[in-house]
């Protein structure tokens, strides 16, 4: 099962490299991973998602939490939560294709943000999903160049991830 | 001088890494010099509080640190030198990681503006250890020095321990360039608050289970002894009279020689520890991780076994193994809540169930019971360890290398005291015999310490024979010579037809004379009778390091052994039977 994973770590040189090689020494999956400073400067977010069966996921979480510069993390599938990715996608926008990139963009919400004669770039924000969903929409364009940010989540309501 | 310029005293950052050792109450420091602390060895030079050790060769050093731990459960501290030194010093690290035993390492680098050049020595220390420390840290700016030896050591030495890493650029050792110097009294760290007492509901539960249960069983690992809980365990299994295995590094934890004790269990356990951990209906796993070589196969683990898992790592407990009742928190004060619940509830677990659970373990106990055919001309390693055993009084320490001779004086020393059993377990390094001992040896002058080797693994750290003249070690070398990578033999004898693939020495040194030519006394023991006087002779010479050569049967192998992919009771017991 796929699981969003929100890591607070200490903002030290070597931190990153130390998660990333726990995921790699111990075979675990990455399938997006994001990372940037907080409000506090001490303190990187980093949200990761993988998955695997629950004892896999246990393992994660608390081989994580073992790790000297994590603060604090939470699996964000245990309670209601948002995601959000971005998405940059050049596609090629010549004859009909114009037309029909820029009502799909529309469809899916998304905005032009560079054009050129022959080309669109379309940036998208929304769930993994919507975006797997706008890249199959766009079946019959060709698309140049794909661009996401990793998903980005954070709970709903007043649960916090914060020191 | 005021008392504030006192208290403001100004070191290099070379001379604050030695001060610092020395306010954490480092005795000896064991390393090898190179370019990169070249600064650190003056500052050492010009001081008497840290001893150094010279070693011949980087991982001896990691090693002396690490069997220095294990037999005092402080941890041990280590100073190698940037590029290669840095590298030899990795097995040693490993070792230690694998066995969660603190150390301290501190590894020269070349200069901060050089990293990353390729520059001469340069390597990325910091990402080689990564996997294989608990913590690595490198020093950016020498004021802060202090704070990051202090805050390795707590590291190394708190939770489940285990080796931290500290790599200083040479830039930050200059002796011209001072700074206040500060040793903090304690280290508070947001993202790193070991868990210390565990779960009072759970640790009742755990008694209830433990009053309740019909067939208990006690297995007890290495967390034990580094976690100082010995004598509540052995309160504890006494109180309730539960038979008590332990794990390869669990040995001495509980006295080998009470009857309560059944052996080693797993992958050489004996027959009666994988018997009654199979049939058990509770497990109380203390201080032990149900690794590889004691489960076999996990899917056919003790089919009736509720078990109770106290562990200080929480990544440990249903890791292979799933726990019913989890208690995360350090094993002695743990145990010592169980023992006061236990007292208070005056309860014990049925007796009539108790005693015919002792009565089937008393009968597993006649099938195999360690034995061995002493008959044949050539002498039986088992015979050999249980004659040092003899002469030592079972009261030494005892350090192994790796392979058959570690498994022999696993099986047939017989450990009544922890911290006297000294191993690689996790790693399974040989070489690690002969540096662990010098290590207790140069701490514990006055004990009797053995190293109990092979031909094998003796040779991958000889060189260090030399260290142990220059530092007057009276280690004893047991070194129980077939031939052959005995371990390596006996897999090829069971798995591969007998085909003997690069397991056998055909160019071996006259240890003898190899002991002699470094400066100590070499005996040869060829014949059986040979074999007492030898030993007596060895131990009588209590200053010398002695090499004992001793020539063993090569056809010996270790039993019981798990039969691969089978159910922890399902073993092979000897060249001919099986279970």
């Amino acid at each position: 099962m796929r699981h969003i994973i929100s890591v607070l770590l200490e903002n030290e040189s070597g931190a990153l490299a130390r998660l990333v090689g726990l995921f790699a020494q111990r075979g675990y999956n990455i399938d997006s991973l994001t990372v940037a400073p907080t409000e506090d400067a001490t303190l990187s977010r980093l949200t990761l998602v993988t998955h695997g069966n629950d004892q896999v996921i246990e393992q994660i979480t608390k081989q994580l939490h073992k790790l000297i510069e994590v603060v604090k993390l939470t699996d964000l599938n245990e309670s209601a939560h948002l995601e959000r990715e971005l998405m940059l996608i050049k596609v090629k926008a010549s004859g009909a294709a114009r037309d029909e990139v820029k009502r799909c963009a529309d469809i899916f919400r998304g905005q032009i943000i560079d054009v050129t004669a022959t080309t669109y770039t379309v940036q998208l924000v929304g769930t993994s999903d919507k975006l797997d969903a706008f890249i199959q929409a766009l079946a019959g364009t060709t698309i140049l160049e794909v661009v996401r940010s990793g998903v980005s989540g954070i709970a709903r309501g007043e649960k916090t991830l914060a020191l | 001088m005021t008392s504030q310029s006192k208290q403001t005293e100004m070191l290099s950052g070379a001379a604050m890494v030695i001060r610092a050792l020395a306010d954490e109450g480092v005795e000896y420091l064991y390393g090898y010099p190179g370019g990169a602390v070249l600064h650190i060895y003056d500052a050492l030079f010009q001081q008497t509080k840290v001893k150094h050790v010279l070693v011949r060769h980087e991982q001896a050093a990691t090693h002396m640190a690490d069997a220095y731990a294990r037999a005092s459960g402080k941890a041990g501290a280590v100073l190698v030198t940037s590029g290669p030194g840095a590298t030899n010093a990795v097995t040693g690290i490993a070792t230690a990681y694998m066995d969660s035993i603190p150390m301290v390492v501190l590894t020269g680098q070349v200069m901060s503006h050089l990293i990353g050049d390729d520059a001469f020595q340069e390597t990325d220390m910091l990402g080689i250890s990564r996997p294989i420390c608990k913590h690595n840290m490198s020093v950016r700016r020498p004021e802060d020095i202090p704070a990051i030896i202090k805050k390795a050591f707590y590291i190394a030495q708190s939770g489940r321990p285990g080796p931290v890493v500290i790599d200083i650029p040479k830039d930050m050792t200059i002796p011209s360039q001072t700074f206040p110097y500060h040793y903090p009294s304690e280290v508070k760290l947001r993202s790193y608050q070991p868990k210390l007492k565990g779960h009072s509901g759970q640790i009742k539960k755990a008694v209830t289970a433990l009053l309740a249960a019909k067939k208990p069983i006690l297995y007890a690992g290495g967390g034990v002894i580094m976690g100082g809980a010995s004598n509540e365990l052995t309160e504890l299994a006494q109180l309730l009279n539960l038979p008590v295995t332990n794990t390869l590094m669990g040995l001495g934890c509980y006295p080998a020689s009470d009857i309560q004790f059944i052996g080693m269990l797993g992958m050489h356990g004996s027959y009666e520890a994988n018997q009654t951990m199979h049939h058990a209906d509770l497990i109380l796993a203390v201080g032990a991780r149900f690794d590889d070589r004691v489960t076999n196969n996990t899917k056919k683990f003790c089919p009736d076994a509720t078990i109770i898992h106290i562990d200080i790592d929480p990544a440990s407990i249903s890791k292979t193994i799933n726990a019913h009742i989890p208690i995360v928190g350090l094993v002695q004060p743990v145990l010592s809540e169980m023992l006061a619940l236990l007292h208070h509830k005056k309860k014990k677990p049925d007796s009539a169930a108790m005693k015919k659970w002792w009565q089937q373990i008393y009968e597993w106990r006649t099938v195999h019971g360690g034995r061995y055919d002493n008959a044949a001309p050539q002498l039986k390693p088992q015979y050999v360890i249980e004659q040092v055993s003899k002469i030592t009084k079972g009261d030494a320490f005892v350090c192994s290398d790796v392979g058959q001779h570690q498994m022999f004086a696993a099986q047939y020393y017989g450990f009544n005291k922890p911290n006297r059993w000294i191993n690689s377990g996790g790693l399974g390094t040989m070489g690690f015999g002969l540096p662990a001992a010098m290590g207790v040896k140069l701490n514990y002058p006055d004990a009797d310490v053995v190293c109990v080797t092979g031909e094998g693994s003796i040779q991958m750290n000889i060189q260090e024979l030399s260290t142990c003249k220059q530092y007057g070690l009276g280690v004893k070398i047991i070194n129980l010579n077939n031939g052959y990578l005995g371990m390596v033999k006996q897999w090829q004898d069971m798995n591969y037809e007998s085909r003997y693939a690069s397991s056998y020495m055909d160019s071996l040194p006259d240890f003898v004379k190899l002991a002699e030519a470094y400066g100590h006394v070499g005996i040869r023991v060829t014949e059986p009778e040979q074999l007492i006087p030898a030993l007596e002779r060895a131990f009588a010479l209590k200053d010398q390091l002695v090499f004992l050569d001793i020539h063993i049967d090569p056809k010996e192998h270790v039993y019981p052994m798990q039969i691969p992919g089978g159910a922890m009771n399902e073993m092979f017991l000897s060249k001919t039977e099986r279970t």
